[in-house]
């Protein structure tokens, strides 16, 4: 039970909580408090918290304050109470609910003074037991001592309130079990068999309806009907057949039989008037169609020279510089960067060495909207001479130092800012130059420096100028001794860089795995601090790495070696074209978003399938105008059993000067353009006998050159005067198609780029420090059709003559050999005549020439003279 | 003159002169095997030439310069072709017979030349 607290208002009916119906709590206010002298914690306290107070107390209370008295709810209860003197309890801890209560049997005031002592005598009890042994003490039935509970139990228990009623149904014995018989009867015969209620019209409840709102449509009559089809699924139903056909022996007697033979003879006489037909006209071509060139071009067709576009200094630069390689970004349009170097000679470079040291050596990224600011500056140690953007990944540079360093650098971080760069907003057609004092910085156009991530090895790497490099394709990678394997990777990993030391290196760009112990960990361990925004791509590479492969173009026996300036591999497929891109993107998803490039360590364990049928030879060109066809692939010397490089295949001498371009065509894989000295050649590989065009001298150097992107017999010349040579080997091969004049110095670096099918553009870098972009007009953009295959017949056909020409060197030769022999026989018979034959031969002479000297003299009447002169005869 | 031993109809007019070519038989008598090979070798080397084959009556190929798969689909779908443009010939005009047959496509001609009991494919790639 809980004391539970009642609501006041009924208490005064019932009793107060549960168990002590005598209980009747109240609120007692202050006043009463006061009237009653059972003031809390003043008359009433803790030792005594009771107070008896009188009967007559109260109903004075009742008549001077009626109603509103506290103890107006138990009026009835202190009237009715036996005694005199009324127990009231100050209810401090609030156990019945309310401050006061009020005891309302004489009984409770007796149980409340004289509490029962029951207790004590047990707490005697259980002390005696716990020392003795428990004796059992059986339970001795008490009289029952009522608390008050049996009113609970009253009011809880359920009585039956009314009578229930009982029924006797009884049956004989006999019918328990015995079938029913069931029989029907009509209700209507038997009285009272069913009660009826009957429906009537009430006329409560008839409403009679004035007015309804009707809506109405019409509707075609529709007819429904249904019909069950039998339903079958449809099921893939395949047949397997195999064609009929003879067996040997019935072919070979079918060969044999008369009337095959007969109908060959009749029939193959049509037939082959037909192929000849077919040789001799193609009568199915629309010649008209075939007349009319691609419709559709923009511009003048008349335009043929290219037109300035922009135009890029470093205006902040503080030394003269040249540029020395130009690349275009292969992804973000308007994008291009720029290698320059300092403009001085060995000498001058010695001399200003230490303050050379001081200022940055770079890579500027230029934009088309900005011409004042690059946007990006790589950092380098020294200056670079050649550098080119990662395949895969265009955040990934590798650039070649005049030191002989590789430095690799990794914008990843920056690739957003570059990105986000205005492209055409700005685009004018002249570069705007602002007077230097009038330029306000602006905010993020602050071009950043960027430091390098990695740097070869000193010791280990080339020793003179890096001239050329190269990313190797993705599809493939080289191993330690040159030979091919397939690149699971799909990213480019490894590059080709040729130096003026006379060797040509491979690098790998991953962690090598490391087999025997670093013999490094005894060295001091230098802590080089990198910088904290420096990207830790290639950190495993910094100034530790060392090329896998070296091979070195030596000349034979002699000490010197050939000093290559460029390279050109095979299975370069063509970069950055837009196909490529959507397989560089499935790549990348195949990555799983993850940037190949930060986890290089992920392939190398792999065993990898070599490439068989890899052909690794590549052209070489050199600083002497030689053009070296040679292998890489490394071979072990039987003697020594060191790995060895082989001799070159072939060796072609037929630039004056350095070669300074070696390039396949986009178009051909085989053929290879060479530009050096006063002149150009174009190669086909394969073919041993020569070049396939050799141009004469030019009037001037002849100092970069590239073959165009999207015309197969077009190149671009540039010359130590500032003049484009543009060359058009369908119009003219012995000379340029165009010559038009871009700068006042010597162009270092030509690279055409195709932005949109209607523009093209090419950068054009001199010796000033000044990169020319302009654009190339239509015409020299756009190949006629079947140009591809008219280029390639002149190829072919030049490759004919090639070995006309040698055809006709040995048909010389042997012209020559019997043209020897006839003298030599006709020597030897002039020999076999005898004196007396020469003899006879000469008096044969002198006689016919008296006969004549006779005629003559008759003719001139001197006849008599004769007569007399025959006498002396 | 060439015996064709082909129905007296006349025939598919196309303007072509018969060109004298010389036949195998006015050579020295070889045996009848060497004939038909030479024969085809013949046709085989004229230019353009892809392949050529021997079809009988029922579409199954006899001899052929092609590999197995091709030929038999030539000889399938080609024979089939030649039944139905034969009958449509002779549907016009009963008298009239199919002498020769040339479906040109982009890329090559095939030819056909039927006969009662045989067909002669081949097919040629005209263009340079």
């Amino acid at each position: 039970g809980h004391p539970g607290y009642r609501n006041p208002a009924i208490q005064g009916k019932e009793g107060g909580g549960m168990g002590h119906p005598e209980i009747y709590p109240l609120v007692l206010t202050v006043k009463t408090q006061e009237i009653f002298h059972c003031r809390a914690e003043d008359d009433v306290t803790d030792e005594q918290p009771y107070k008896l107070i009188n009967k007559e107390t109260f109903f004075e209370d009742f008549k001077n304050r009626g109603a509103i008295s506290d103890f107006y709810p138990v009026k009835k209860i202190i009237q009715e109470y036996p005694g005199d003197e009324l127990l009231l309890v100050y209810d401090k801890d609030f156990k019945y609910g309310l401050n006061f209560y009020l005891i309302g049997t004489e009984e409770g005031k007796e149980n409340y003074l004289n509490p029962p002592e029951v207790p004590e005598e047990q707490e005697e009890q259980k002390e005696h037991i716990s020392e003795e042994v428990y004796v059992y003490k059986p339970l001795v039935s008490k009289p029952w001592v009522s608390l008050g509970s049996e009113k609970e139990i009253e009011e809880e228990s359920v009585k039956e309130s009314t009578k229930q009623i009982k029924y006797m149904i009884s049956r004989k014995r006999s019918k328990f079990g015995a079938p029913i018989k069931f029989s029907d009867q009509n209700a209507s015969n038997v009285k009272d068999a069913y009660i009826e209620c009957t429906s009537y019209p009430d006329k409560n409840f008839t409403l009679k309806q004035l007015e309804k709102d009707v809506g109405m449509q019409v509707v075609p009559q529709i007819k429904d009907t249904s019909t069950q089809t039998k339903w079958t699924y449809p099921k893939n139903a395949t047949t397997q057949y195999y064609p009929r056909e003879f067996s040997e022996e019935e072919k070979e007697a079918f060969k044999q039989s008369k009337p095959l033979a007969d109908f060959l003879d009749n029939m193959s006489v049509s037939v082959e008037i037909a192929l000849q037909q077919n040789e001799i006209t193609n009568t199915f071509i629309d010649d008209w169609k075939c007349l009319a060139e691609e419709e559709g071009t923009f511009g003048d067709k008349t335009d043929t020279y290219l037109k300035e576009y922009q135009s890029f200094t470093d205006l902040h630069s503080p030394t003269e510089k040249m540029i020395t390689c130009v690349s275009w970004h292969p992804t973000i349009f308007g994008l291009i960067a720029v290698s320059v170097a300092e403009r001085l000679s060995f000498e001058e470079r010695v001399q200003f060495s230490g303050k050379l040291l001081l200022q940055p050596s770079l890579i500027l990224f230029w934009s088309f909207s900005d011409p004042i600011h690059p946007q990006l500056m790589l950092e380098s140690p020294d200056d670079i001479f050649c550098f080119q953007f990662c395949p895969s990944d265009p955040n990934i540079i590798a650039g070649g130092c005049i030191n002989g360093q590789v430095i690799l650098w990794d914008i990843t971080a920056h690739a957003d800012r570059i990105e986000n760069i205005k492209s055409g907003g700005s685009r004018s057609k002249k570069a705007t130059l602002k007077p230097m004092f009038i330029l306000e910085p602006e905010s993020n156009k602050e071009a950043m420096y960027i430091r390098h991530c990695a740097v070869s090895s000193i010791e280990n790497g080339h020793k003179k100028v890096i001239t050329d490099i190269h990313w190797l394709s993705d599809t493939f990678e080289v191993n330690r001794m040159g030979s091919v394997f397939e690149n699971r990777n799909g990213i480019c990993c490894q590059l080709i860089t040729c130096s003026a030391d006379c060797t040509i290196c491979f690098w790998d760009i991953r962690p090598q795995k490391i087999s025997t112990p670093q013999p490094t960990e005894k060295k001091k361990e230098e802590s080089i601090e990198i910088p904290f925004d420096v990207p830790s791509t290639f950190l495993h590479l910094d100034l530790s790495w060392k090329p896998l492969s070296k091979v070195r173009l030596s000349k034979g026996e002699t000490s010197l070696d050939h000093c290559p300036t460029k390279v050109s591999l095979n299975e370069e497929h063509l970069l950055y074209k837009t196909q490529d891109k959507a397989l560089a993107q499935s790549k990348a998803a195949k990555a799983g978003e993850m940037n190949p490039y930060q986890n290089l360590e992920g392939g190398i364990g792999d065993h990898l399938k070599p490439i068989d049928d890899f052909c690794t030879k590549f052209f070489v060109g050199t600083e002497e105008g030689e053009l070296i066809y040679t292998d890489w692939k490394m071979e072990r010397d039987p003697e020594t059993g060191r790995l060895m490089t082989k001799k070159p295949v072939s060796l072609y001498t037929v630039h004056d000067g350095a070669v300074h371009t070696v390039q396949r065509s986009p178009f051909y894989n085989d053929i290879i353009l060479t530009v050096g000295g006063w002149n150009v050649a174009i190669w086909k590989e394969n073919v041993t006998i020569g070049p396939l065009l050799q141009s004469c001298c030019a009037p001037k150097r002849y100092t970069s050159g590239h073959w165009s992107l999207t015309r197969p017999g077009v190149f671009y010349i540039g010359r130590e005067d500032g003049f484009v040579d543009i060359w058009d080997l369908l119009e003219k091969t012995h000379e340029p198609a165009l010559s038009q004049n871009i700068c006042i110095t010597v162009i270092t670096y030509i690279k055409p780029w195709t932005l949109s099918s209607k523009q093209q553009f090419i950068a054009i870098a001199d010796y000033y420090g000044t990169l020319h972009i302009l654009e190339i007009p239509w015409t020299l953009s756009h190949p006629s059709t079947n140009e591809i295959s008219s280029v390639n017949h002149y190829f072919e056909r030049e490759v004919k003559h090639l070995e006309y020409v040698e055809q006709r060197k040995s048909i010389r030769e042997q012209e020559k050999k019997e043209m020897e022999l006839e003298k030599e026989k006709k020597k030897v018979k002039t020999y076999q005549k005898s004196k007396e034959q020469i003899e006879a031969e000469m008096k044969i002479d002198y006689d016919s020439y008296l006969e004549l000297e006779k005629t003559v003299l008759m003719n001139l009447g001197l006849d008599k003279v004769i007569e007399k002169m025959s006498f002396t005869e | 003159m060439v015996n064709l031993g082909s129905p007296p109809a006349p025939r598919r007019s196309k303007g072509a002169d018969r060109l004298g070519t010389s036949l195998p038989g006015s050579r020295a008598v070889p045996g009848r095997g060497e004939e038909v090979e030479e024969t085809l070798k013949r046709i085989q080397s004229h230019k353009g030439v892809i392949g050529n084959m021997v079809v009988n009556a029922e579409g199954i190929p006899i001899r052929t310069t092609l590999d197995n798969s091709t030929t038999v689909q030539y000889a399938g779908l080609l024979h089939q072709l030649t039944m139905k443009a034969r009958s449509t010939v002779r549907d016009i005009d009963p008298q009239n017979d199919l002498t020769f047959l040339r479906i040109r496509s982009k890329k090559h001609e095939i030819m056909v030349a039927p006969d009662k009991e045989y067909l002669l494919i081949v097919i040629q790639n005209p263009c340079e």
